[in-house]
């Protein structure tokens, strides 16, 4: 079966949606009895900001985790790039160029912003141990061209005030943004966000789609997130997909699913039998 | 009159300082800012090379001469070249506050009639085209910072880099015409156009000759021995005097190297990387870094802070003679000594200040305390008196004769009369040109002999010649039963207390005084951390009881120190309310230079004013107020209002005996 092309797009705030990046194939994932995800096909296009919603439990956290590659579907496929993805282990995946935030936060909470943001560049190393314990040659180069990478994220973000400090020091929202940070300095092609928003405020809300649209917009990155949070997520992305029980209810425009009847079910909650 | 003539040889303007600086000192540092957590530095000629790409690329878009150039943005050398290459090609800079909102600028850049504007970064450029709906006479922008506008249509927008390299590649065509341009500019042809944040109404643009900044930037430059190697941080707002001044004035004349922070959130770091050796910041920002290290003291070990206060206690009985060069015991020097290894010399590394040789403060009066803390770690911290319209210096403190009370003995060339009403009057090479499209107010400020008005009351001080300020001279009033009212005087001495971030005072025409209080909440908040007190907003914290007893016994305290004062003994202040919200200058309470416009807030709080005079116990109210991005929302409290102690003033009788 060849992959469905589409046209690229351009959108109407100028970016442009080019061919399909990522593509899901029926896929079903079971853990023992449960079934977290039933027989769910979307896919991603390069350059688009792609959002999963659905209320707790809808599957949405799986399916990042299939996307990612750390689960593997016991049906369907998944097609990256053009090729259909076999069993992999995560650094593959990190090679491939997919890098992701955890919705739970998991950084060196001992480490310095500029470290934790650093250890994001380990796929662009290629300096042997011995040329690293005694610093030399290509170990050198590689480290400063690094940090350099890192600088840049870490003016992107504004988080400058906060470089050297340990991220076990930080509020909330800003160890948010230091992952984001760490995600970015891999230079993904396709960025994965695992509830970017969860528990902030507002203000901090805002800053975050606001890095969000600019990652998009100033490095061209693919992105598909997880959002709970309806009003953040419809102002964001280009398209939707949501979920509820493991299944896919709606796909498309955020307008288009909003109003889509078993979505306003969904979330707004009708009796189940 | 021969000073008024320029001494031949000295370049006559800014670009010609320049050109001057590239022949003496061209491979010394000019610039340096922290970019990718790096400091990047430019010397005078790789400076004068940028400064003449943006001057060709200005040529190539259309800048005429006499062109009013608006510049907006945060400090960051490419700003600075702007405003020179601006000067180069015959136009005016008009810096602009950065953190105005977009209405605020409207007025600035129609009444300049700029046709071009620099700005920063998209948070700028969004703001000019808002403006440009209602102002059209604006033409091209031209942004630094690329991010998020990378989308936005080109047509009448540009990147700075873009406009070198458009400039860089003209530049044989544009050559004679640059040179010309600058050739012919003249001395008393306008340098620069400064807005003044506008205490009292609209704000106006103040116009200064290259005379003006040349002239000031000299003297002030020969009277603390300014030298190329000083080295300053550009912190503070591009659009006020005082750093063009030091930024540009002071550092083209001596040659000394402009430091540019990373972002605002790091200045404090930057601070201390850079080390600055010629330094100014207003009070507020003394007062906030000696809050912050209290407030650590308070939380370290027992030992450090028992080593802390010993060692304080002696510094502020030693520090400030050592600093005048006054006589000290050699057993007390012995003891300083230590004390400067083991605090004072840690301390003002982390603060940033161990290399500072010429310090200033000016804008308000500053705490004696505060002022004292820092002269006595060795820190030669000064005031100065000044305003825009003198391009910066009226009085300023010598060497060895600094004190908290006064601001200093006029500056080299500046002449003092202190008129019947008791205004202070001056005279300068530094006297600005006019208001710009605005001669009424000229008239009224200057007079044609050119003395100006700076509209604050003070007299000097017969045995030491220095200058007192007492208040705003149109603050100055009449209490009902006729005595003085100076309401800036008691709110000062309730500001130098860390707890109270700022206090309005009333009284003028009325049976007695009464005040509203801002507490600073990162003091208060300390403290209420410290006493396992919960709050969840300003505004709750405001209100506690526990806070308003505290603040009740600094008011009282206040009033037994101005009740010493026979002349203002009327001013002790009978009942206060602390303040729901903080004074904001984007609720228009305050200018962008934090200082309060007390009418605004007479208006505004009309209602609270009216419970004071009333005698009720508390009052509701409902304030409207503004969140950073424009939108309008409604607070409400209930305020207590509390009766303060006063005390029978004891120097009463003897001014009726004088």
């Amino acid at each position: 079966m060849t992959m469905m092309h589409y046209k690229p797009h351009v959108t109407a705030d100028g970016r442009t949606i080019g061919n399909t990046m990522m593509e899901m194939k029926n896929i079903t994932l079971r853990f023992g009895g449960v079934v977290a995800i039933k027989d769910i096909s979307f896919d991603i296009r390069e350059g688009e900001i792609r959002a999963i919603i659905g209320p707790n439990g809808a599957g949405k956290s799986s399916m990042l985790n299939v996307i990612s590659g750390f689960y593997k579907p016991q049906e369907g496929e998944v097609w990256y790039l053009g090729e259909k993805r076999g069993p992999m282990r995560p650094f593959e995946v990190a090679r491939q160029g997919i890098a992701r935030t955890f919705q739970n936060i998991a950084l060196f909470e001992g480490m310095t912003v500029l470290d934790n943001i650093m250890t994001g560049r380990l796929n662009h190393m290629s300096a042997s141990f011995l040329d690293q314990a005694i610093w030399w040659g290509k170990a050198e180069r590689e480290e400063v061209a690094n940090r350099e990478k890192a600088e840049e994220i870490i003016d992107f973000l504004e988080i400058q005030a906060i470089r050297k400090t340990p991220v076990g020091r930080l509020p909330y929202g800003l160890k948010k943004r230091v992952e984001l940070a760490r995600a970015l300095v891999a230079e993904p092609s396709l960025l994965l966000l695992d509830e970017p928003m969860a528990g902030m405020n507002v203000e901090e809300k805002e800053d975050m789609s606001r890095f969000i649209l600019d990652v998009n917009d100033e490095y061209g990155t693919t992105i598909a997130l997880i959002e709970h949070d309806m009003g953040v997520v419809m102002d964001l992305s280009d398209r939707v997909v949501v979920m509820d029980y493991g299944k896919k209810i709606g796909d498309g425009t955020p307008d288009e699913v909003r109003n889509n009847q078993e979505v306003i079910d969904a979330y707004l909650g009708v009796a189940h039998d | 009159m021969a000073e008024m003539k320029a001494v031949s040889g000295v370049p006559e303007s800014v670009p010609a300082l320049l050109a001057r600086n590239v022949a003496q000192f061209g491979s010394k540092p000019a610039y340096r800012e922290k970019e990718f957590g790096i400091w990047q530095s430019w010397t005078w000629a790789e400076a004068a090379e940028e400064i003449q790409a943006i001057a060709f690329g200005f040529l190539a878009l259309g800048v005429e001469k006499g062109d009013h150039v608006a510049i907006v943005g945060r400090n960051r050398p490419a700003m600075y070249w702007s405003m020179v290459a601006a000067m180069k090609v015959g136009a005016v800079p008009v810096p602009m506050y950065q953190d105005a909102v977009a209405e605020e600028m409207t007025y600035a850049l129609d009444h300049s009639g700029a046709r071009f504007v620099v700005c920063g970064d998209q948070e700028q450029v969004d703001k000019v085209i808002e403006v440009q709906e209602t102002v059209h006479q604006i033409e091209h922008i031209i942004y630094q910072d690329a991010r998020g506008l990378r989308k936005y249509d080109h047509t009448k927008l540009h990147s700075l880099a873009s406009v070198q390299a458009e400039g860089r590649a003209a530049s044989e065509r544009f050559e004679k015409e640059l040179a010309d341009r600058e050739a012919s500019i003249g001395y008393d042809d306008t340098c620069v156009m400064l807005y003044t944040s506008g205490t009292t109404g609209k704000s106006k643009g103040v116009v200064l000759s290259n005379r003006n900044v040349i002239e000031t930037a000299r003297a002030s430059s020969e009277f603390d021995h300014l030298r190329p190697s000083e080295e300053i941080l550009a912190y503070l707002p591009m659009a006020w005097v005082g750093d063009f001044i030091f930024s540009i004035g002071q550092a083209y004349w001596t040659g000394f190297c402009t430091n540019c922070p990373e972002s605002p959130d790091t200045m404090m770091t930057d601070l201390r990387e850079i080390g600055p050796t010629y330094f100014f910041a207003p009070p507020r920002m003394f007062e906030t870094t000696l809050t912050t290290v209290m407030i650590r003291m308070e939380d370290a070990g027992e030992f450090k802070r028992k080593m802390f206060h010993k060692y304080m206690e002696h510094a502020k009985k030693v520090g400030p003679r050592l600093l005048d060069g006054k006589p000290v015991s050699f057993g007390d020097k012995l003891k300083y000594w230590i004390g400067d290894k083991l605090v004072y010399g840690p301390l003002k590394n982390t603060l940033g200040f161990s290399r500072v040789r010429v310090g200033y403060t000016a804008g308000e009066a500053i705490g004696p305390e505060i002022f004292e803390f820092y002269r006595s770690l060795g820190i030669n911290l000064k005031q100065l008196y000044g305003q825009t319209e003198a391009t910066v210096f009226i009085t300023q403190q010598p060497d060895g004769e600094v004190r908290a009370d006064t601001v200093g003995v006029p500056s080299p060339g500046v002449e003092i009369r202190i008129g019947d009403s008791g205004e202070i009057y001056y005279r300068s090479p530094g006297t600005f040109v006019e208001y710009y499209k605005n001669p009424e107010s000229t008239a009224d400020t200057k007079d044609p002999e050119g003395w100006v008005a700076t509209g604050d009351a003070g007299f000097i001080e017969e045995d030491s010649g220095h200058l007192r300020i007492i208040d705003r001279a149109k603050d100055v009033g009449k209490m009902a039963d006729g005595r003085l009212f100076a309401p800036k005087y008691v709110e000062n001495k309730l500001k130098f207390y860390p707890n109270i971030l700022e206090a309005v005072v009333f009284g003028n025409g009325r049976d007695m005084c009464t005040a509203f209080i801002n507490i600073d909440l990162a003091a208060v908040g300390n403290w209420a951390e410290r006493n396992n007190i919960a709050y969840a907003s300003y505004q709750e914290l405001a209100g506690h009881k526990q806070v308003l007893d505290t603040i009740q016994q600094h008011v009282e305290e206040v009033n037994k120190s101005v009740a010493q004062d026979p002349m203002l003994s009327g001013c002790q202040v009978h009942r206060f309310l602390v303040l729901h919200k903080e004074l904001d200058a984007d609720d228009g309470e305050m200018t962008r230079t934090r200082k309060v416009r007390r009418r605004i807030v007479e208006e505004k709080f009309a209602d609270l004013i009216d419970a004071l005079y009333t005698g009720k116990s508390e009052q509701y109210t409902e304030t409207e107020v503004t969140y950073e991005d424009g939108r309008k929302g409604k607070i409400n409290a209930t305020l207590e209002i509390r009766d303060a102690k006063v005390v029978e003033a004891a120097g009463q009788a003897q001014v009726a005996a004088e």
